[in-house]
């Protein structure tokens, strides 16, 4: 089992576990921290596949990392602040409450 | 055609713009309308005023200036409508707007307390305005729609004060009263367009009452050996004997007294009352049209003479027996209205108005004084109640006492001498009977008795107002009410009240001096004749001993009241008539007016009650019937109809239906809204999408 498969592991369990608290946390915040863990996972896949790619030498990876780290970022002031508004509106962080997207 | 007869729309157009602001304006905006209305009508006096000196300089036997315009078209013909200014035409403007011009002041006073006083300017310069339009027209139509407005204020005013439910039914009886007999115009109106084509009066020779049209009315007969133009006469003759208040439609006018006095004045006195006898006096040719060869008067001129003789001491006897101050002065309207008509009837245009415009200034300045009287005595209306007022209201006393005096026609010095003794001396000469004439002779002594006993019961004497109110506890409570700071004692008028009743008594003594048998002066202007003064036509015969009589029986009438009212000062507002004591069974029966209000109650409208019951169970039972069985039918079938719709087409239309919403409904629950529910389905299809890749890479 050489090193890459072991980064992969790594990040499958940890999209695994972030995939398991977005599932079953019923707080939108620890949802919101569930997907940040799905996020990096991606974020170690990434810097592990150009580690251990053709071309380790061109950067591409730590690239594309910072990218998404710094969009997660955005993504997570945004997200807060959804879920601050809809819980000015229904006084709740409770998503199985918050079920207006009903069609 | 002059600038003054192109123009003289502006005369009723004035008031009615006036009342159309007013209209718009709020209720509490009282200075702007009462001068809006002032405004307007002074202007429109002036322009009368101009109208009056320009047919004076007309030369005699001139046509009448008239002005013609297209209204609407139909068929193709135009209906056209028309005004005129003739000397009939100027008298009656200036009067009109003279008279109320003055009575607008006094309200400005009258109606001071009054939280409507706005609306009240509002119609009483729509009033003027019609009024004046009715006196300007030359087309009957013109003239007929004029005539309903003025119909339509006198309702709103005399149901000015709504709330009261006598004044709310006196309106309502004026209303129908009055369309009774304007049915009769409407009729005689329609009848006089078909025969001639025309509702113009005056059109240079082609208008209704120009020889061209008058010829062949007096050529034909119609029912009862009556020629047309006299039929005409008598249907049109009920539409002002409504206005007018001639005896079968008499009945309205003395109610109208609920309304605000000013209103009485104006409306129910001096003007609207006369635009019946105007009337009269505007179609007199067509009146009067007679073949070459009859000499006897037409039959509508002897309806017109009969029905105002009788009118006349109708109203003259039941005037003797009232109490209420404004009811005397209606019955002594009606009475008076009934000398006019029978003046036109038997003297012709001049005889009738020259009484019309004198009556207009002496019963406009008695009602004026009536008015300051009431609202003296703080709404007192019962004469028995007060007495004595000489003392407190020395303005209106003197000018009700000119007024009275010219009312009684009191020899030499006062209006109503002249011009009652014109009808008088022109009844007398009536070819027909002499009945008329005794019975307006009687009517004269009558009304001098019942003057007096009006001007002793309100004017002599010592005070009952202050022993009643003691009596009364509701006048008492009155009294004391501080909302009306007003003394026990009655007291005089404001000088905006007192100041036109000063004005008005001057006329009422002096106009008759425009019309004495030396100088006729308005008679020829009327007439279109030239008159100059000759002292020798005093003495025709005729005259004097016709003058002498009147005089004897106006000195005998003063007499009499003062032998029954003036010689033992009345005692107490409780003490019974002196009249009521001698005859107790005559003065109940003239008190009630010879029970003719009840004699309708128990016939015409128990007649209509009964009709309309008849009409009600007729509706109820058969037509309602009808009605019924037809919906039934319809009701049946539409249940048939149903039956198959629902049993036949909807079925398949309901199962697709539901099939459709079924499976909307199971589609629905994938959109639970919950979030997490998503994105489990996200996740397991992630799985799947995995183990197929991998699976798929090892194949």
């Amino acid at each position: 089992m050489n090193s890459l498969q072991n980064y992969l592991l790594l990040s499958s369990l940890l999209f695994a576990i972030g995939l398991a608290g977005a599932l079953t946390r019923r707080n939108a915040i620890l949802v919101l921290i569930g997907i940040e863990l799905m996020l990096n996972a991606a974020n170690l896949n990434f810097i592990a596949f150009w580690r251990f790619g053709l071309n380790p030498s061109a950067l591409t990876g730590v690239m594309f990392a910072i990218f998404s780290i710094s969009v997660a970022a955005a993504e997570a002031a945004v997200g807060l602040a959804i879920i601050l508004a809809a819980y000015r509106h229904s006084k709740t962080t409770d998503l199985d409450q918050m079920n207006s997207l009903k069609g | 055609m002059t600038w003054i007869v192109q123009n003289l729309w502006l005369i009723p157009a004035l008031p009615i713009f006036a009342a159309g602001i007013t209209a718009l304006l709020k209720q509490r905006s009282r200075v702007p309308a009462a001068s809006l209305a002032i405004g307007s009508m002074a202007l429109s006096f002036l322009l009368a005023l101009c109208a009056f000196a320009h047919t004076l300089a007309q030369p005699k036997g001139a046509a009448p200036l008239t002005f013609n315009f297209n209204w609407f078209q139909f068929g193709d013909q135009w209906l056209q409508l028309s005004w005129m200014l003739d000397p009939l035409t100027a008298v009656m403007l200036v009067m009109v707007t003279f008279v109320g011009l003055l009575i607008f002041i006094y309200s400005a006073g009258y109606m001071e307390h009054d939280e409507n006083f706005t609306r009240f300017f509002c119609f009483l310069a729509l009033f003027a305005g019609a009024m004046l339009g009715v006196v300007i027209a030359n087309s009957l139509l013109l003239l007929f729609m004029c005539w309903e407005i003025v119909g339509l204020t006198s309702y709103l005013l005399i149901g000015f004060w709504y709330a009261k439910p006598e004044a709310a039914a006196a309106a309502k009886k004026a209303f129908i009263t009055t369309r009774i007999g304007d049915l009769g115009f409407l009729i005689g109106m329609v009848w006089l367009y078909s025969q001639t084509g025309t509702l113009l009066l005056y059109n240079s020779g082609a208008g209704a009452l120009e020889t061209s049209a008058l010829a062949p009315l007096v050529a034909h007969t119609t029912i009862l050996g009556l020629t047309v133009s006299s039929a005409i006469g008598i249907l049109i003759f009920c539409g002002a004997a409504g206005k007018s208040g001639q005896v079968p439609l008499h009945v309205w006018l003395p109610d109208a007294m609920e309304g605000p006095t000013p209103v009485s004045a104006l409306i129910h006195a001096a003007t609207m009352v006369a635009a019946g006898v105007f009337l009269i006096a505007r179609i007199y040719p067509l009146m009067a049209a007679h073949a070459a060869t009859i000499l006897t008067p037409t039959v509508a001129l002897q309806v017109v003479t009969w029905v105002g003789a009788i009118t006349a001491i109708f109203g003259a006897t039941v005037a003797v027996a009232q109490y209420d101050i404004k009811r005397i002065l209606a019955y002594s309207t009606v009475s008076q209205l009934g000398y006019m008509m029978m003046g036109l009837g038997v003297g012709g245009v001049a005889v009738g108005m020259f009484h019309l415009i004198t009556h207009a200034f002496f019963k406009a300045l008695l009602f004026l004084g009536a008015g300051s009287v009431i609202h003296g005595c703080s709404g007192e209306q019962d004469i028995r109640r007060m007495g004595g007022l000489r003392r407190f209201m020395p303005v209106t006393f003197l000018t009700y006492a000119a007024g009275m005096l010219a009312l009684c026609g009191f020899p030499f010095f006062f209006s109503g001498f002249w011009s009652k003794d014109a009808i008088l001396h022109a009844a007398h000469n009536w070819s027909i009977s002499q009945v008329p004439f005794y019975l307006g002779a009687l009517g004269a002594l009558l009304t001098a008795f019942y003057m007096t006993r009006q001007i002793y019961y309100v004017f002599a004497g010592s005070n009952r107002l202050a022993a009643a109110s003691h009596d009364d506890p509701q006048l008492a409570a009155h009294f004391e009410d501080p909302a009306h700071p007003v003394a026990h004692h009655p007291h005089e008028s404001p000088a905006v009240m007192t100041i036109p009743l000063v004005i008005l008594a001057p006329f009422a003594v002096l106009l008759g001096f425009a019309g004495t048998p030396a100088w006729p002066w308005f008679q020829s202007f009327l007439d279109d004749t030239s008159a100059p003064f000759s002292s020798p036509a005093f003495f025709e015969p005729g005259i004097i001993p016709v003058m002498i009589s009147s005089s004897m029986l106006v000195f005998l009438g003063l007499a009499l009241g003062w032998y029954f009212y003036g010689r033992k000062p009345i005692a107490s507002a409780e003490s019974p008539d002196a009249l009521g004591k001698l005859q107790p069974g005559v003065f109940t029966v003239l008190g009630n007016a010879y029970y003719i209000d009840a004699l309708y109650g128990a016939t015409l409208i128990r007649l209509n009650t009964f009709w309309s019951r008849l009409c009600d169970w007729f509706d109820q039972f058969v037509w309602n019937g009808a009605v019924q069985i037809v919906s039934y039918l319809v009701i049946g079938f539409a249940w048939v109809d149903n039956f198959f719709d629902a049993g036949v087409i909807n079925s398949g239309f309901d199962e697709g239906c539901e099939g459709v919403s079924r499976s909307g409904e199971l589609l629905a629950l994938l959109q639970a809204g919950h979030v997490q529910t998503y994105l489990r389905i996200i996740g397991c299809a992630l799985v799947a999408l995995v183990i197929f890749l991998l699976w798929g890479a090892k194949a």
